[in-house]
C-alpha cells in the first residue's frame, strides 16, 4: 500500500434518534480511501453504505469518530468549511441523478463548474460521457441513462479530487448501467479522480480497485482486486 | 461571465414555472398596496387641501365679535402680544326677498375692503370675479346659495339692509373657509336655498349697518409660538368695553369643528383598513411563500450539496418574494393611484376645496411595499433557514414519513365505517395537523378580510333602519324660522289630515365642564314623544326623564361626565341664560350627536316662556302633499321635511364617502381571497404531487387522485370558514371602535348576508382555483414524477 490516503475514517458511528427508535448505522468504522484508486462499497440495503458516504462527502455528521480529507478534520469542521469542502474537493452521484429540472444539460453542469475553483468547460465534461449531442436538453427530455451522464459530467467538471456515487446504476437497466460504469471506469483512468461506487450488487464489484463489504453499519471485511475486471464482463 | 449564471438562469426559469403562484402573490401585495395608497393616499391628499385652503385663505386662528368698536382700535389689537395679524369687518344679517321662494330667505353680510382683498379670512373667487372697488351695489355670493337658487353671475338679488330694499349685482360665486358649512342663526343644519353668505363694499356696508369708522367683527392671526388662551384673555380684556361677547379659537369655529370631524374620521377609515389589510397581506404572504419553498427542500440540499453557500441559496430562493412584492408594488400602486385620483374626484363634489388634487406618494408606497417586502422574505427566510439547516444528506431525502400511529379515527372506529377515499384525507391532516391548520388559517384571513369588507355595509343599514324606522317615525318634519309660542301645536293640530303633533325645541347652548366646553343644540322633546325617540346603537329605546338631561355618549366622553354629574349650561340665544343640570343617561345612538330633555325642562332651563322650534307630524296620506304645500307658505315655517327625503340626501351623501371606499375595499378582498385560495391548492399540488403520481400509477383513475386532493383543500376550506367568520368579526369591532365621527358611527353588526357572501365567495374562489388545478393534476407526470425525486 504506497499510494497516499486522502481519506480516513477512524471509529465513526452514525445513530439516527427519531424519537423512541434508536438506529445505530454506522458502527465504530475505519476505512481509508487511496489516491486514484476506486473504490466500491457492497452491502446490503440498509447496511449504512450512503450513511458513511454522505459523511465523507461532508453531507451529513457523525455520531462520533472522525473523518479526515487529506490534513483537514471534517468531523470538527464549521459549516463554512464544509461548504467549501463541498464546493471545490469533492462530486457527487446520486442514484436518482438530483439534476435540476430548469437546467438543460449543460446549464446543470455549469451549475457546479460556475462555483468551482478550477472547473472544465462544461461542453468539455458532456463530451467525456459522450452527451455531445445532447447540450441543450432538459432532464425531462433525457432517459435515465444520459441523465445519469449528466450527473457525473456535474460531478466531473469541476475536476474534484474525489468523486462519491451513490448507487449510480440502481435506477438503470443493465445495458445502461454499464454504459454509466464505463464513463465513470473511464473518467477514473483519464484523470485519475479518487472514487467511491456504492452498489448493492455484487457482479459490479470487481471492477474496482478494492472492494469494501459492508453489513449492518459495519465494515464485514475489505478486498483487493488483482486486476479491474473489464465492465463488458460484469453479469449483471 | 457571472458566477452564478446558470443559478441566475435557473431563477428565471423557476420564476415563470411559478408564474401563476407568483402572479397570485403578487395580487395580494398588490391589494394591500393599493388599498394603502388608496384610502390613505385619498386622506393624505384632503388634509393637504385643506392646509393649502387655509393657508392660502389666510384662515384665521381666533376670533371675536362685538357690538360696536372704532377701527381705532384695531392698531392696539394688532400691537398686542403673539398676534401677527388682524382683520376686522362688518358683519350683519339680512333679509332676502327670494321671490322664487314661498319665504324669505337670510343673507349672512360681510365686508370687504375697499382697498382690497381681507387680511384674514378671504374668500376663494368660482365663478365671476371680485368686487370692483368703487362698484358698492356688486355682491360675490357663496357659491352653494347660487347654485341651490339657480343664480349666475350677471343675476341680481334683492336684500332688505337697513329697512331698505337694495338691489345688488351678482359678480361672483365664492366658497370661504370660514364657511364651509354654513347654518342660519339658530338652526342646526345648512339650508343653502334659503340663506346664503353676501360679501359686499365695506362702504356700502359700514353706513347702512350703523358702522361707520368701526366694526362689529374682527379675527385675528397668532404669531407663531403665541399661547392662545393669553390672547383671548387679553382680547377680552381690550373689547369688553365694545360689547364683546368673548373670543374663540378656530377649534370652536363651526366649518372648522365640522371639516376637522369629517377629515378625522376619513383619516381612521383611510389609516385602519389599510392597516387591517396589510396586516392580513403580510401574514398570508409569509404563510404562502413559506409553504412554496418548504416544498423545494430537495432543490436547496442538492445546491448545498454541491457547495453553494447557505447564503447563496437563500439569495436564490428569496428572489420568489422579491419578485413576487416587486409585481406586486408596481400593480398596486398604478391600480391605488388610480383608484385614489377617481375617489378623490368625488370628494371634490362633497368637500368644497378651491384645489384638491390625487398625488401618489412615494412614502406610502414604499411604507407598503417595505411592509409586504419584510413579511413575505421573513415567510421564506424562514423557510429556506430550515431546509439550509438541514445537512445536505437530509435535505435531499424526502420529508420522512409521519409515523402513523392509532389516532382518533381508528380509536373511535369512525375510520371503519368511512369510504377509502376519505380516510385517506383525514389521515393526511391528521398526520400534520399543523400545516392543516396553518392552510385553514390562511383561507379564515380572505374569509375575514371579506366580512370586514362588508360589514362597512351592514352597520350603515343598520344605522339607517334604526333612524328612519325607530327613530324617525313622523310623516312630516316643521321648523319655524324662530321659536315660536306653544299655542303653534294647536294650530298644526288643526290642519286637516294631521293626526298628531309633537313640538321639540332646540335651542343651542354651551356646555362646561371644568375646562372643557362644548357647543351644541339641546333638543327638547315631550316625555311621552312617540315620533322621535332616543334610540342606542342596540335598539334601545332611552325614555326622556322628567328632569335631567341625556346626552350622546361621544359627547359625554368629550366633556368627561357621567350619568349623575353636574354640567354648567350657557344658552347661545336670548338673554344668554346659563344654568346647571344634571345628567341623567348616556345614549349610544348612531348619527349625530345629541343632547336631549323633556320640553317643560328645557323651558325651566333656559328661563323662557315655553316656546318650540318645530314638530313633527302624522298627517293622513292623502292630506299630506296638501299640508306639506300650506305648510310651505306660511311665513314662519322655515322648512317641512319628510324622512324620504333625508333618507335621500343622507344617502347621497353616504355614497360619495363610504361606499366608494366599500367598493374598493370588496374588490380588494376579493382579490386576496382568490390568491390564498389559489395559492393553496397549487402548493398543496406540489406537496402531494409524488403520493398521487403513485396512486396513479398503481391504477387510480384521475376522478378518484382528484377526489384526494380536493377533499382535502374542502375540508379545509370548510373548517376555514367559521373562523374566517370569527377573525372577521374581532376585526370588525376593532374597526368600528376606531370609527367614531360625530356625523355617523359604525355598530359592530355583521348581517348574515355578509357571512353568507364571505362563505360564498371563499367557496367560489376554491372551486375555481380547484378548476385551475385540475388541469395540472390531469396531466401529472407520472414518469417523471417518479423517476426523479422532485
Ligand atoms: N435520516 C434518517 N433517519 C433515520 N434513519 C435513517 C436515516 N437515514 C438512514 N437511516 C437508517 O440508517 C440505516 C442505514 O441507512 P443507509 O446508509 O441509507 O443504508 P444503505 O445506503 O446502505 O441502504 C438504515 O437502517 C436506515 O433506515
Ligand atoms: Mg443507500
Amino acid at each position: 500500500m504506497t499510494k497516499e490516503a486522502i481519506v480516513q475514517v477512524h471509529d465513526l458511528s452514525k445513530v439516527y434518534e427519531m424519537g423512541e427508535v434508536r438506529v445505530e448505522a454506522l458502527r465504530s468504522v475505519d476505512l481509508s480511501i487511496y489516491e486514484g484508486e476506486m473504490m466500491v462499497l457492497l452491502g446490503a440495503s440498509g447496511s449504512g453504505k450512503s450513511t458513511l458516504l454522505n459523511i465523507i462527502g461532508g453531507l451529513d455528521r457523525a455520531t462520533s469518530g472522525t473523518v479526515r480529507y487529506r490534513d483537514r478534520d471534517l468531523t470538527s469542521a464549521d459549516d463554512k468549511t464544509l461548504t467549501l469542502y463541498r464546493r471545490s474537493s469533492v462530486g457527487f452521484v446520486f442514484q436518482f441523478y438530483n439534476l435540476i429540472p430548469s437546467l438543460t444539460a449543460r446549464e446543470n453542469v455549469s451549475l457546479v463548474s460556475d462555483i468551482a475553483p478550477d472547473p472544465m468547460p462544461a461542453d468539455v465534461a458532456l463530451e467525456l460521457v459522450g452527451l455531445q449531442d445532447r447540450l441543450d436538453h432538459f432532464p425531462a427530455q433525457l432517459s435515465g441513462g444520459e441523465q445519469q451522464r449528466v450527473a457525473i459530467a456535474r460531478a466531473v467538471a469541476k475536476q474534484p479530487e474525489l468523486l462519491l456515487c451513490d448507487e449510480p446504476t440502481g435506477a438503470l437497466d443493465a445495458e445502461t448501467g454499464k454504459l454509466v460504469l464505463r464513463v465513470l471506469d473511464k473518467v477514473n483512468r483519464e484523470t485519475g479522480i479518487t472514487m467511491a461506487i456504492i452498489t448493492h450488487n455484487v457482479a459490479i464489484a470487481a471492477i474496482g480497485d478494492r472492494v469494501v463489504r459492508m453489513s449492518s453499519g459495519e465494515i464485514h471485511y475489505i478486498e483487493e482486486n488483482a486486476v479491474r475486471a473489464s465492465i463488458d464482463d460484469v453479469e449483471w | 461571465m457571472s458566477s452564478l449564471r446558470s443559478l441566475d438562469r435557473k431563477m428565471l426559469r423557476e420564476l415563470w414555472r411559478l408564474r401563476g403562484q407568483l402572479v397570485s402573490i403578487g395580487l395580494v401585495v398588490a391589494s394591500a398596496v393599493a388599498m394603502v395608497v388608496t384610502m390613505r393616499g385619498t386622506y393624505e391628499a384632503l388634509f393637504a387641501a385643506r392646509a393649502d385652503y387655509y393657508q392660502q385663505s389666510r384662515f384665521a386662528d381666533v376670533w371675536a365679535t362685538v357690538e360696536r368698536a372704532p377701527e381705532s382700535i384695531a392698531s392696539d389689537l394688532r400691537d398686542m402680544a403673539g398676534v401677527s395679524s388682524v382683520s376686522t369687518r362688518v358683519s350683519t344679517y339680512a333679509t332676502l326677498d327670494l321671490p322664487w321662494l314661498d319665504a324669505p330667505g337670510m343673507g349672512l353680510f360681510l365686508s370687504i375692503p375697499d382697498d382690497g382683498r381681507p387680511v384674514l379670512n378671504d374668500l376663494h373667487i368660482t365663478s365671476g370675479r371680485y368686487l370692483a372697488p368703487d362698484r358698492s351695489q356688486e355682491v360675490v355670493v357663496s357659491e352653494a346659495f347660487l347654485t341651490a337658487n339657480d343664480l349666475v353671475v350677471g343675476d341680481t338679488v334683492r336684500a332688505v339692509l337697513n329697512g331698505r330694499l337694495q338691489e345688488l349685482i351678482v359678480v361672483g360665486g365664492a366658497i370661504s373657509a370660514e364657511h364651509s358649512y354654513s347654518v342660519p342663526p339658530g338652526a342646526l343644519y345648512p339650508d343653502d336655498e334659503r340663506y346664503g353668505v353676501f360679501w359686499i363694499s365695506r362702504s356700502l356696508l359700514g353706513p347702512v349697518s350703523d358702522l361707520e369708522d368701526a366694526f362689529n367683527d374682527v379675527a385675528l392671526k397668532l404669531a407663531s409660538g403665541a399661547n392662545p388662551d393669553a390672547v383671548i384673555a387679553e382680547l377680552d380684556r381690550l373689547l369688553e368695553p365694545y360689547g364683546g361677547t368673548g373670543a374663540y379659537v378656530r377649534e370652536d369655529q363651526l366649518s372648522f369643528k365640522i371639516l376637522d370631524d369629517e377629515l378625522e374620521s376619513n383619516r381612521t377609515m383611510g389609516t385602519a383598513m389599510p392597516v387591517v389589510f396589510l396586516g392580513v397581506a403580510a401574514f398570508l404572504m409569509n404563510l404562502v411563500l413559506s409553504r412554496l419553498i418548504a416544498t423545494q427542500r430537495n432543490e436547496i440540499g442538492t445546491l448545498k450539496a454541491f457547495g453553494y453557500t447557505d447564503r447563496e441559496v437563500a439569495r436564490h430562493f428569496l428572489s420568489y418574494a422579491v419578485v413576487a412584492v416587486g409585481l406586486g408594488t408596481v400593480v398596486g400602486s398604478l391600480g391605488g393611484a388610480w383608484a385614489g385620483g377617481a375617489m378623490v374626484e368625488l370628494y371634490g363634489d362633497y368637500f368644497k376645496f378651491p384645489v384638491l388634487e390625487y398625488e401618489l406618494s412615494w412614502t406610502l408606497v414604499a411604507i407598503a411595499a417595505g411592509v409586504s417586502l419584510v413579511s413575505a422574505v421573513a415567510g421564506s427566510w424562514s423557510a429556506v433557514r430550515k431546509a439550509v439547516s438541514l445537512p445536505p444528506a437530509e435535505a435531499m431525502r424526502p420529508e420522512p414519513p409521519a409515523r402513523f400511529s392509532e389516532g382518533w379515527m381508528e380509536r373511535s372506529g369512525l375510520g371503519d365505517r368511512l369510504p377509502n377515499a376519505a380516510r385517506f384525507v383525514l389521515r393526511n391532516m391528521t398526520r400534520r395537523p399543523l400545516r392543516a391548520l396553518m392552510s385553514s388559517f390562511g383561507i379564515a384571513f380572505s374569509v375575514a378580510i371579506l366580512v370586514v369588507g362588508m360589514f362597512m355595509f351592514d352597520g350603515v343599514e343598520l344605522m339607517m333602519e334604526l333612524q328612519f324606522s325607530i327613530v324617525q317615525r313622523e310623516d312630516l318634519a316643521v321648523s319655524f324660522n324662530q321659536p315660536v309660542g306653544r299655542e303653534a301645536e294647536l294650530e298644526l293640530a288643526r290642519l286637516d289630515g294631521v293626526t298628531r303633533v309633537e313640538p321639540y325645541h332646540a335651542v343651542p347652548v354651551r356646555f362646561r365642564a371644568g375646562h372643557r366646553e362644548r357647543e351644541l343644540a339641546i333638543t327638547g322633546l315631550r316625555s311621552d314623544s312617540e315620533l322621535r325617540k332616543v334610540v342606542s346603537e342596540d335598539g334601545l329605546i332611552h325614555p326622556i326623564p322628567l328632569e335631567g338631561i341625556v346626552l350622546s355618549r361621544l359627547v359625554a366622553e368629550r366633556l368627561h361626565l357621567s350619568t349623575g354629574d353636574d354640567v354648567d349650561v350657557e344658552m347661545l340665544v336670548g338673554e344668554r341664560a346659563e344654568g346647571v343640570v344634571q345628567v341623567a343617561g348616556i345614549v349610544d345612538d348612531l348619527m349625530g350627536i345629541g343632547a336631549y330633555m323633556e320640553l317643560d325642562a328645557l323651558g325651566r332651563l333656559t328661563r323662557q316662556a315655553p316656546e318650540i322650534s318645530g314638530a313633527y307630524l302624522l298627517v293622513n296620506e292623502d292630506d299630506r302633499a296638501r299640508v306639506n304645500g300650506e305648510l310651505k307658505r306660511t311665513p314662519a315655517v322655515a322648512s317641512v321635511v319628510s324622512p324620504d327625503m333625508a333618507l335621500e340626501s343622507f344617502e347621497e351623501q353616504l355614497e360619495e364617502s363610504l361606499l366608494i371606499g366599500v367598493f374598493f375595499l370588496l374588490g380588494f378582498a376579493g382579490v386576496i381571497s382568490v390568491a390564498v385560495i389559489y395559492n393553496g391548492t397549487r402548493i398543496a399540488l406540489s406537496e402531494r404531487g409524488r403520493e398521487l403520481a403513485s396512486l396513479r400509477v398503481l391504477g387510480f383513475t384521475r376522478p378518484e387522485v382528484a377526489r384526494l386532493l380536493f377533499g382535502e383543500q374542502a375540508i379545509l376550506t370548510l373548517a376555514a370558514i367559521p373562523m374566517g367568520w370569527a377573525l372577521g368579526y374581532v376585526l370588525a369591532a376593532a374597526l368600528a371602535a376606531s370609527f367614531q365621527s360625530e356625523t355617523y358611527r359604525i355598530p359592530t353588526v355583521v348581517s348574515s348576508t355578509t357571512y353568507l357572501v364571505a362563505a360564498v365567495v371563499t367557496i367560489a374562489s376554491a372551486l375555481a382555483s380547484g378548476m385551475l388545478v385540475r388541469r395540472r393534476l390531469d396531466h401529472l407526470d407520472l414518469i417523471s414524477v417518479l423517476k426523479t425525486r422532485e
